[in-house]
């Protein structure tokens, strides 16, 4: 066993952001769905600041990304609850297969 | 093994166990709460990383923000206890085949590829050089992005509210 690399990290970050492709594939409901999404994002996240500490601990500019990530993902989630919540509404479901009301 | 090893590899169970849980559990409540202990391995990780200003962000909106948020629209559109629906199997299938042939093929990339690393000068992540950085108007400063995303998040306020108000009909 080697010293934690910048290798073992970007081995949890893609077996996360893989994890989430695959929720993201199964789920039919779409909140789950919102949940994967957040899993890819934050496996994102990861990268970055495993970038920046490893390659270029000289700059902030991975950090940087990260935090415009998370502002971004915090304001995607938010208008996504609130499409769910008015879905809900109309249709009394949030399956991805009930939602075809914008089909003609 | 020495005990940083020890305690990395504890967070890596914690973050991809948390992860793979949340995507195959069938009550939803549950799913969220697995959700959560995979977001709080993450600030974990960057706790070990010595990125303090970034974990602390990390449990602020995620922990703190956008898994509350998620509960409360799981009690707002469940009845709280009942399963989801099992996924058809063919899809699980296939999708859990691409999921670990594409993980497989990204390691066998990163073991293979030779990472350089810069060798100047380290500079501390710390919130005073953040700050200062973040709100310089120099030619590395992040002023501009970060009046545009105070802009983006005025659009989502004002785009919720819009999206999920309750229009009253007349009857």
């Amino acid at each position: 066993m080697n010293e934690i690399g910048l290798t073992q990290i970007l081995f949890v970050s893609t077996a996360l952001f893989f994890i989430g492709v695959y929720g993201f594939l199964t789920r039919k409901n779409m909140i789950t769905m919102l949940m994967s999404i957040e899993l890819l994002l934050n496996s994102v996240n990861i990268n970055f600041i495993a970038f920046n500490k490893f390659l270029y601990a000289d700059k902030l500019d991975g950090l940087f990304f990260t935090v415009f990530i998370i502002t971004i993902a915090a304001a995607e989630a938010a208008v996504a609850i609130a499409i769910i919540i008015h879905l809900y509404r109309k249709l009394k479901s949030i399956d991805v297969d009930d939602t075809d009301i914008m089909k003609f | 093994m020495s005990a940083s090893q020890v305690i990395f590899y504890i967070i890596a169970a914690i973050i991809i166990g948390g992860g793979i849980l949340a995507v195959t559990s069938r009550k939803i409540f549950r799913a969220a709460v697995f959700l959560l202990f995979s977001l709080l391995g993450i600030a974990a990780l960057y706790f070990y990383l010595n990125y303090e200003f970034i974990a602390a962000v990390q449990i602020v909106v995620y922990v703190g923000g956008i898994v509350v948020l998620i509960i409360f629209s799981i009690f707002l559109t469940h009845a709280s206890g009942d399963e989801m629906k099992k996924p058809v199997l063919w899809r699980s299938f296939f999708a859990g085949l691409a999921a670990v042939f594409a993980t497989a093929l990204t390691y066998l990339y990163i073991t293979e590829h030779n990472f350089v690393a810069n060798s100047a000068a380290s500079v501390s992540p710390s919130v005073r050089n953040i700050g200062l950085q973040m709100l310089s108007t120099t030619e590395h400063g992040y002023i501009l992005p970060f009046e545009v995303v105070s802009m983006l998040l005025l659009a989502a306020l004002i785009g919720c509210i819009v999206i999920a108000i309750k229009i009253k009909t007349k009857e």
